[in-house]
């Protein structure tokens, strides 16, 4: 399968939304493995990074999740590809800028994802649309033990699956879920969330990770420590946090409603407003608006199959994804246009909100 | 880190300081202006003082103890200083007293407690048994006992021929391998 037939297909990210994922958009896995006998990714010579990269695209290819996949080094990329990877979550940056020896391997509906020699020799990541630690853990399990049959892992009996870096010794296990979180923002809780999931030993970071800003009040929630506990016992862990966060976030939507309607129907109402009308529309922009959108689905005032849109534009408005769509390059304001255009002509269809549920009361 | 004025990262006077409760133990760090707005500190959204700590519990002593380079890659604990990353896999024996009180302040635990893969696990224990025939074999030739030497000798041939053995897909071997 070539790169350009797996960015047209149907992907689980962009085509999967239900009520189920309301709060959790996604859920993500990753583990980060590394062969015995070669030097980590960013300490290897060249010669042994292609070796490396030779042997786990051929193991990658022999197992039954990835036999069919999409399977190339990083090299053969356009830009344009490795920038629309990015966005759909399916590669790092850091891979995208890796020069020699990085690798991918991606099967067809874009739930499996491993990258090769990127800080590690491998990572592996699963990613299912909403709340699913589970099913995302079963299927990485199981590549992973099909993999090991191929490869020499190193591992340690003390601190278990070795890593570049000692943050991920022991499990190699990341497990987070992309969280929406617009009342806990909207209502200034966040920081506290923040503080208190900290002290849970589990990490907060944007929407791209570290570093990257919560635009859209999009933030992704993940364990902080790998070693001295079973991928069950981090998962069990991490699962019941998030399951509060839901909690709380409900909760806040809640009050938002009985404190102030108004003011939060007015968001919702203009947000819809600019979506329907824009003309000009920067990704960031598009964020908040589709995110207020969002919000308005799972309160009630727009129609459930309008999640679907707006799941995948969140997706598609980002930069890479409006490029892909154009036949020639744009700058920055053809950019804003042509996505103002498309979600224009995508929100054209769908119906006013209807406030009467919440406004009887 | 005598001195509680002075930066974990440069050095420099330190003016942030901060505390962090992570599964319930005390972490503390003290930063300078410039080190924490590089490291985002001051943003509370997306910050863990996991890789801050890494750095900062790595005290001028513990790196002294250290045996020098690893003999796997050549990685050195001023590299891992620098990188805050390891050169191979086998730096994690080479640097074993600089890495255990570390992993006491990043970590649950400091023992593996998770999936174990059953390939690799096979493997050390081979490379210990080939470890421990080559001390016996040693110390018979040396006691001449040449009939228990020749025992152990066949013996240690036919482990060595299975800690050899090449899978499908492992890299060839190269001089990290020992």
């Amino acid at each position: 399968m070539t790169v350009a037939a797996l960015l047209a297909n149907p992907s689980e990210l962009t085509d999967t939304a239900s009520s189920k994922c309301a709060v959790v958009l996604m859920t993500r896995i990753r583990l980060a493995r590394n062969l015995a006998g070669a030097a980590f990714p960013g300490w290897c010579r060249e010669a042994q990074r292609e070796e490396v990269l030779a042997s786990c695209r051929v193991a990658l290819g022999a197992t039954a999740a990835m036999r069919r996949s999409v399977n190339v080094p990083v090299a053969e990329l356009t830009d344009l590809q490795k920038q629309i990877l990015v966005e759909r979550h399916l590669i790092s940056r850091e891979l995208s800028g890796s020069k020699h020896g990085g690798g991918l391997v991606i099967n067809r509906d874009q739930t499996v994802s491993v990258m090769i020699n990127e800080e590690d020799h491998l990572r592996v990541q699963v990613l299912r649309a909403g709340f699913q630690l589970k099913k995302a853990w079963n299927q990485i399990d199981t590549l992973d033990s099909e993999l090991e049959e191929r490869l020499d892992y190193a591992f340690d009996p003390e601190l278990g699956y070795l890593t570049a870096c000692p943050t991920n010794l022991g499990t190699g296990m990341r497990a987070s879920a992309m969280m929406h979180l617009p009342a806990l923002v909207i209502s200034g809780q966040m920081e506290k969330v923040v503080r208190a999931v900290n002290q849970l030993g589990m990490v907060v970071r944007g929407l791209f990770g570290e570093g990257s800003d919560a635009s859209g009040s999009i933030f992704q929630i993940s364990n902080q420590t790998t070693l001295g506990e079973s991928e069950d016992a981090i998962l069990k862990r991490l699962g019941s946090v998030l399951q509060s966060i839901i909690e709380h976030e409900l909760n806040a939507r809640e009050k938002l409603i009985e404190a102030d309607a108004p003011k939060l129907f007015d968001k919702i109402g203009r947000a819809y407003g600019i979506l329907q009308n824009c003309h000009q529309l920067s990704s960031s922009e598009a964020m908040n608006l589709l995110s207020l959108l969002r919000l308005g689905i799972d309160l009630g005032l727009f129609p459930e199959p309008i999640r679907a849109v707006t799941d995948r534009l969140l997706i598609e408005a980002q930069p890479g994804h409006i490029q892909a769509a154009a036949r020639h390059d744009l700058d920055s304001v053809m950019r804003d246009a042509l996505r103002a255009d498309k979600i224009r002509n995508e929100f054209a269809v769908v119906a006013r909100p209807d406030f009467s549920l919440h406004t009887k009361e | 880190m005598a001195s509680p004025l002075q930066c974990n990262l440069c050095g420099k006077p330190a003016t942030v300081h901060l505390t962090q409760i992570v599964n319930s133990k005390m972490h503390k760090v003290d930063l300078c202006e410039a080190c924490a707005q590089a490291k985002g500190v001051t943003d509370p959204g997306g910050f863990s003082l996991a890789d801050l700590l890494m750095k900062a519990s790595l005290s001028p002593e513990a790196s002294a103890g250290a045996a020098g380079d690893c003999p796997g890659c050549g990685f050195t604990a001023n590299d891992f200083k620098k990188h805050g990353r390891f050169g191979c896999p086998q730096c994690y024996r080479t640097f074993a007293g600089m890495v255990a009180p570390m992993l006491e302040n990043m970590h649950k635990g400091v023992r593996h407690a998770g999936k174990v893969p059953v390939k690799a696990l096979e493997r050390h224990t081979l490379l210990e048994r080939v470890a421990g025939l080559e001390a016996g074999l040693a110390a018979a030739v040396k006691a001449e006992r040449y009939e228990e030497a020749a025992r152990l000798r066949d013996e240690l041939a036919e482990a060595r021929r299975s800690a050899a053995k090449p899978s499908p897909g492992t890299p060839a071997p190269s001089p990290a391998r020992r």
